[in-house]
């Protein structure tokens, strides 16, 4: 038997390969980190994986994956401390735990509620790694034999999804992932080396953009933009009050409830693409409707904290089984977990099939790494929960400019470049007006995350089904409609009909209101105009190349046509239709202390001053002016919060061996490092 | 050419030594720094394990001890990659290239989309590789040496680009009268493979480091059988059987037997030619232009110390197969001999390419 002589050895293998004291040290170091990025709204999977990727080269396999694993898997876990303590979720997966969590908070029951959801996300945590486990033994066979039209159909099942990720305007959010496919398709082709919606006369882009930069542009700027423009202290000081037992007494009653989510975790988080983003949001309407006595929901129900809890770690192991089984990415930051693998060692890691076949020891270490982060992260979290808590009272003016210190640094990791730091505003700006206008930001990165797998598997099944239908139709037959596909047809189709009556559950961008037509249609029509800018530059790509025009002009063409009935629609209906959605013009976002052009000038500012000074110099007057100006702080304090910034800074790139990105100065000076 | 083509392992190792021997001692230093060398293909494919191979010994002997990461550019076959580094300039000698019989190809046969000059560049170390094509196991059953039993039936091969390296196995199977339907587009060797492997491709080729690692054990488990190797250059520039595989015929032997296939006329010319443009100094590292001599220096002083190592030869024939590797002045003959084609060859492959795949490169 397959399972007993293969599976037995392999896990045993990954046992030895996990205990040892260096990997468990490197795995406390990226529960630790992942704790950090977790805890701080705007931080979360991606932002924290792209600062360690370039400590990946080269690295011993075991070591990297328990750092990359450790911190993946406890974002979830720390990200409640915000949601609770300040009614701002931590990262995207926490987001339904605010609805209860944060009436807990302010009844002084913080502590019941953080421990009820660290006993819930540590379950959930545990149910996804034994998921995990049992889906390779049962699911290895099958997935040997995954040819290109099965992994075709893994891709478009994650992007089917997109019309459920959507909210209330489906055709938005359709849109949204058609323009996030169409910004994957940047620079040049991958078979015939054309260049898309590029020119060498401006080398960055044809390149390509890069997924760091495209996952922090497009969640974390928006967010941290959104709150600085709050400026609240980000939670009023409220003391964690007693409590620890009755919350873990909590959960113990709610088990069932907390075992059901947890599946529901694994589930959405098999599905390619969907990730955090909604998984809690469909636990939360599960909870809800599976409990007869719904009058205390929203006001403080600890079962609307087990809920989501449970359902967000789980979502970690689900995630990990496209990733691992397919090497289609299930989330942003899986994609760049995928990257990172080929990093480590001499690049002997392969996810996809080829692991399952010959490194499954390592894929059992990577199970057994989740499921040991998680029960570390619950506790520290529970050990470290008052210092934890405190940080949440510091005003979020003081901690912003450090969080857009550490982006913009993992942004120009990749090139030490200064248009690292352009494209990351460009998409930053990108984000804020999508979720000012309410379109889909996790569909726009599925699509982005997505349009490579389906533009490759596509166009090589395509061909070989060609190839087959010359050989006879049933070859052909047999080849696009295998048993597998077939299956994967009807899940697609079930997951979409189970989908959209989810949907109205979903709040993935919160609620937002409508009026004014104008702005809305602004913003529509840039859009409509860069799908077609994409569709004439693609379209008149020569034809010994067309294989490089098929996915973007499809993608184009299919995206125009939404954007066309959206315009149609918005002249017909009335302004305060779900379709003219404003973050502007109402509900939290319209009582902001600060405007959104000021705000941004900021950041504006920091790139102008690095296009001159180069980056030290420039954060250098930036953390300065911030702290002064911005936040009101008194000379001494500015200056030591800046020297702080600038010392961080600069052990990391000491670290990395990095030099910082260099401005006109640099060009006609030689200044000593770090200024270079 | 002859300089070259007698050159093999165990001689390049001496040649390094005497390299290593006359070189002054370079005041560059690398302390502290990292050298980012890279490959223009996916993680998977041989010019990956070739880099793989020499990354860390490289670090070892430049002086400083530079951390020396591999950094993977696929896309169009390679020439995205080296596009991307004719736009590099030397600033302190940290950024390095690994071109491969791929890039050398398009380059040749003056693919409109290469926009880079191998003049430009500079050589430091040059490496020959081979080449295995191997069967499935069902048609591996009917392969008796020749193709004879082969043909008749549709085969399906995983193709990275009709000017690149593959030109030599397509051409190869055609001139043996097989009928292989080419499937464009696929990022690199290892994707192929990976084809193969999930039986949608039911024919492959990989280079030799490539094959010593993924496929030796497809084929100790039954589900691959190797068919035959581009072979070696000999002495007197024939084609003989490729030493680090010497129990596989080369598909000279194999055309030989075959009906129909000659090992003379201009397609077989055509054939070798770019064989020893593609295959005999296959794998470049290139530093960028403009890079100052007491650099270059230091490289090639690097790897002259590696190739002078006592156990070379025994670990390179582990990972990358039996093949000469060439330093400093050498790898600059070696380059001469990769980019230089007859130009009957050239027109030989261009009309077959146009023909068969309707590839235009005028």
């Amino acid at each position: 038997m397959d399972i007993l002589s293969l599976a037995l050895p392999a896990l045993a293998d990954a046992w030895s390969l996990i205990l040892q004291p260096t990997v468990l040290m490197y795995l406390l170091l990226g529960v630790t980190m992942g704790l950090a990025v977790g805890v701080f709204p705007g931080l979360g999977g991606i932002a924290g994986l792209s600062l360690v990727l370039p400590f990946m080269f080269g690295l011993e396999p075991s070591y990297g994956l328990a750092l990359m694993i450790g911190m993946v898997a406890v974002v979830p876990t720390s990200d409640t401390f915000a949601s609770v303590l300040m009614g701002i979720p931590g990262s995207s997966a926490s987001q339904a735990t605010v609805l209860d969590g944060f009436p807990m908070a302010k009844k002084g029951l913080a502590a019941r509620a953080l421990s009820a959801a660290f006993a819930s996300s540590l379950f959930g945590g545990l149910v996804g790694a034994f998921f995990l486990t049992f889906f390779i033994l049962v699911a290895r066979p099958i997935v040997l034999e995954f040819k290109s039209p099965e992994l075709l159909m893994v891709s478009a099942f994650g992007l089917s999804m997109v019309g459920i990720l959507a909210g209330r305007v489906a055709l938005k959010g359709m849109m949204a992932a058609g323009v996030g496919m169409l910004v994957a398709t940047i620079g040049e082709g991958p078979f015939n080396g054309e260049l898309r919606m590029a020119s060498y006369d401006f080398p960055y882009l044809a390149d390509g953009l890069k997924l760091v930069i495209v996952g922090l542009g497009i969640f974390a700027v928006p967010e941290i933009v959104a709150l600085l423009r709050k400026d609240k202290a980000i939670s009023e000081r409220t003391s964690l009050g007693a409590g620890w037992l009755a919350g873990v007494r909590d959960w113990w009653a709610n088990k069932w409830l907390s075992m059901r989510c947890a599946l529901i975790g694994v589930i959405v988080g098999v599905i390619p693409g969907l990730g955090g983003s909604v998984v809690d949001w469909i636990a939360y309407g599960h909870t809800v409707q599976t409990n007869k006595d719904r009058s205390g929901f929203g006001k403080g129900d600890v079962r609307g904290v087990v809920g989501p809890e449970s359902s967000n770690n789980a979502k970690e192991g689900g995630g990990l089984v496209p990733t691992l089984l397919f090497g289609i990415p299930g989330s942003g930051s899986m994609a760049i977990f995928i990257g990172a693998l080929s990093l480590l060692g001499s690049g002997e890691l392969e996810v996809g099939q080829v692991m399952l076949k010959n490194n499954l020891n390592y894929t059992y270490a990577i199970v057994w790494l989740l499921a040991l982060a998680n029960v570390m992260g619950t506790i520290l979290c529970i050990a470290l929960s008052g210092q934890i808590a405190r940080i949440t009272n510091i005003r979020f003016a003081l901690i912003a400019p450090f969080i857009f210190m550490i982006i913009s640094f993992a942004a120009f990791q990749s090139g030490q470049n200064l248009m690292d730091l352009a494209a990351l505003f460009a998409i930053g700006f990108l984000g804020i007006m999508m979720r000012r206008f309410d379109w889909s930001r996790p569909a726009f990165l599925i699509g982005f995350v997505l349009a490579n797998p389906v533009e490759n598997y596509s166009n090589n099944a395509n061909q070989i089904a060609g190839i087959r239908f010359r050989q006879g139709f049933e070859a052909g037959m047999d080849y696009i409609a295998s048993p597998i596909v077939l299956t994967l047809l009807v899940i697609t189709v079930v997951s979409v009909i189970v989908g959209l009556k989810q949907a109205r559950n979903i709040r993935a961008e919160g609620e937002v209101a409508s009026g004014g037509k104008r702005a809305p249609l602004l913003f529509l029509l840039t859009m409509i105009g860069f799908v077609s800018f994409a569709l004439y530059d693609t379209a008149t790509i020569p034809g010994y190349a067309f294989v490089d025009a098929v996915f973007p002009v499809t993608i184009a063409s299919a995206s125009l046509l939404c954007g066309l009935v959206l315009l149609a629609q918005m002249r017909l209906r009335p302004e305060s239709d779900a379709l003219f959605a404003d973050r502007e013009t109402g509900g939290e976002d319209a009582d902001n202390c600060f405007a959104l052009w000021p705000t941004l000038s900021w950041f504006a500012a920091l790139l102008l001053a690095t296009s001159l000074l180069g980056f030290i110099l420039a954060l250098c007057g930036f953390l300065l002016a911030f702290f002064r100006l911005r936040a009101g702080l008194a000379w001494a304090r500015s200056l030591v919060l800046t020297g702080i910034g600038i010392a961080f800074m600069c052990f990391m790139a000491r670290l990395l061996n990095r030099d910082f990105p260099p401005g006109l100065l640099q060009h006609y000076f030689d200044l000593p490092w770090p200024l270079t | 050419m002859k300089k070259l083509t007698h050159l093999v392992a165990g001689a390049s190792v001496a040649f390094g030594l005497t390299v290593a021997a006359s070189l002054p001692a370079a005041a560059v230093d690398f302390s502290g720094k990292t050298i980012e060398w890279t490959i223009p293909f996916s993680e998977t494919g041989g010019s990956a394990k070739w880099a793989n191979f020499f990354a860390p010994l490289l670090s070892e002997n430049l002086p400083g001890k530079p951390t020396v990461v591999v950094k993977f550019m696929p896309g169009a076959g390679s020439t995205k990659g080296a596009n991307w580094f004719q736009k590099q300039k030397h600033t302190d000698g940290t950024v390095m290239f690994g071109s491969s019989g791929s890039t050398q190809f398009p380059y040749l046969l003056g693919d409109p989309r290469v926009r880079y000059e191998y003049g430009d560049w500079n050589p430091v170390m040059a490496s020959g590789t081979g080449g295995v094509a191997y069967l499935n196991a069902e048609d591996g059953a009917k392969f008796d040496g020749t193709a004879n039993n082969l043909k008749g039936k549709t085969f399906v091969y995983g193709n990275q680009g009709a000017t690149r390296l593959d030109l030599i196995p397509a051409l190869a199977w055609k001139m043996l009268g097989m009928d292989v339907e080419h499937v464009m587009g696929v990022k690199g060797r290892g994707d192929g493979r990976k084809m193969f492997e999930s039986g949608e491709a039911t024919v492959d080729y990989q280079t030799s480091s490539a094959f010593l690692k993924n496929v030796t054990p497809l084929v100790e488990e039954g589900k691959a059988v190797p068919m035959m190797t581009w072979g070696a250059l000999g002495a007197n520039g024939d084609i003989v059987r490729d030493p680090t595989f010497p129990d596989i015929p080369t598909f000279k032997e194999v055309c030989d037997a075959t009906d129909g296939c000659e090992t003379s006329g201009p397609a077989w010319d055509a054939w070798k030619a770019f064989f020893i443009a593609g295959f005999p100094s296959q794998k470049i590292a290139f530093l960028p232009a403009g890079t100052p001599q007491d650099v270059m220096d230091a490289y090639t002083k690097a790897f002259a110390a590696i190739a002078a190592r006592s156990d070379f030869a025994e670990i390179s024939a582990k990972r990358l197969g039996k093949y000469p590797m060439y330093v400093g002045a050498d790898s600059k003959s070696a380059l001469a001999g990769a980019i230089t084609v007859s130009d009957s060859a050239k027109d030989y492959v261009t009309g077959w390419l146009q023909a068969e795949f309707g590839v235009s490169l005028k």
